[in-house]
């Protein structure tokens, strides 16, 4: 156990491998890590950045949809309304053509009163001629009381 | 067991030494008088051996994983490093403020360094000086860190670091200020011939007091290292001193695997307090005088 060249020895290896370790080694590996290690930051940040991203684009689409849900409640109310609508207006429609007939068939037995009522009037002056000419006898003149019989048969 | 216990424990300390003996021929010493006799220029062929081939594992596991190092998802040999340099990174910061780039890659070196160094702690006290005896080495001490030069010129290496440091961070004339006006300071103001006059006469007393501060760093720095992996071994063979008999045999056994337990601790412990004391040291050596 004596103090020998050994001391020099290990001295000269001590420094050996430390400059080995200081050029070679600690730099690729220190550099590796911090740059792993960057990496993974750079990671959470991102999954940080995506997270709040989805939340502002799930709140974006929560305000559209209502916004929808609101103008489609607008829509039917508005079809709604319009349908009433329509349906008051057939409904006029529907009365005045009722009105419409109504009077054209009033019309038409008016007219075709007046019509019975003029046919009428020819047959009952016919049936008077023919029964005053059986009560006169033969010589009453047609032709002669024509005009009495028209007046006759107008005031009937 | 032919050899008696003292001879035993003699054996198991003694480094495979190659110098020169005093007759002049160079080649390795045949026991511990004759490697005392080679003096200064001998070399521990054993312990520089196996400080250098752990040295180089080292260098090779991590490199390894520095070659393969992605900053994707990392495999299991680079989560492995990268939690050791992850640690070592974490623990420099927290201690040395200035900006060195050297200083994290030293004290991983030396953390990773000492404790595989330590770890041959762990192997079996007889297995590998056996197997060296079979291939005719005789002595074989594994624990480069039970020599006190493995871990003394370590601590060498860290006093000129700090010293160089010192010099590089402070100046010459701010190094020699330091150790020549601390911890006696003469008081500012008053007459300046006196004033003079203190500064040199305290000067002397200073550099006594700064000197041994300054060499003291390094001396307990790997001397603590060698005393309690030295201590460590030591009960190691101790222990494989009882494999005699069958029951004191299983007794044995039952120590060393508790004592390996601790040991553990002792050698990640040692590893990391020599890695951190390097780090306090370099620190302390940037420290500029408004810093402290």
């Amino acid at each position: 156990m004596n103090i020998t060249a050994t001391l020099i020895g290990q001295t000269l290896a001590f420094a050996v491998f430390v400059w080995t370790c200081w050029k070679f080694i600690w730099p690729v590996l220190i550099s590796a890590m911090r740059e792993r290690q960057k990496t993974i930051a750079d990671g959470l940040e991102a999954a940080d950045k995506a997270q709040r991203d989805l939340e502002h684009a799930e709140a974006r689409a929560e305000e559209r949809l209502s916004g929808a849900r609101a103008e489609a409640r607008q829509i039917v109310e508005q079809a709604r309304g319009q349908a009433a609508e329509m349906v008051e207006e057939a409904k006029s429609v529907a009365q005045a053509e009722r009105e419409r007939i109504l009077e054209a068939a009033q019309a038409d037995i008016e007219q075709e009163m007046n019509r019975a009522r003029e046919a009428l009037r020819g047959r009952v002056a016919e049936l008077a001629i023919a029964g005053a000419s059986r009560i006169v006898s033969a010589d009453l003149d047609r032709s002669r009381h024509d005009a009495l019989l028209d007046k006759l048969a107008t005031e009937l | 067991m032919a050899e008696s216990s003292g001879d035993y424990i003699k054996h198991h300390l003694t480094n495979l030494t190659y110098g020169q003996h005093p007759d002049g021929t160079w080649g390795f010493a045949e026991n511990a008088e004759q490697a005392a006799a080679m003096g200064f220029w001998s070399i521990n062929v054993d312990s520089m051996a196996w400080a250098v081939a752990l040295g180089a594992l080292f260098c090779v596991i991590f490199g390894i994983a520095a070659r393969r190092a992605t900053a994707g998802v990392p495999g299991g040999l680079q989560n492995a490093v990268e939690m050791i340099v992850d640690f070592i990174d974490e623990t420099v910061s927290s201690i040395f403020q200035h900006r060195n780039d050297l200083i994290a890659p030293m004290a991983l070196t030396i953390f990773v360094w000492v404790f595989l160094m330590n770890l041959m702690d762990l192997v079996p006290v007889d297995w590998i000086p056996e197997a060296a005896k079979l291939m005719g080495v005789e002595f074989m001490k594994v624990v480069p860190s039970t020599d006190p030069n493995i871990t003394l010129g370590m601590a060498l290496a860290v006093f000129i670091l700090v010293i160089f440091y010192s010099i590089k961070v402070k100046g010459i004339g701010g190094f020699l200020k330091e150790l020549l006006c601390h911890p006696f300071e003469a008081p500012k103001g008053g007459n300046p011939v006196v004033r003079g006059l203190l500064i040199v006469i305290l000067a002397p007393i200073n550099l006594i007091l700064e000197g041994v501060t300054l060499l003291a760093k390094p001396v307990s720095l790997g001397l603590r290292l060698f005393g309690n992996l030295y201590a460590g071994e030591m009960i190691f063979i101790l222990i494989a001193l009882m494999y005699g008999g069958i029951v004191i045999g299983v007794f044995g056994a039952a120590l060393q695997w508790a004592w390996a337990m601790f040991h553990v601790l002792i050698i990640t412990l040692q590893a990391f307090i020599f890695a951190v004391l390097t780090v306090v040291y370099l620190a302390q050596a940037h420290d500029t005088e408004e810093d402290h």
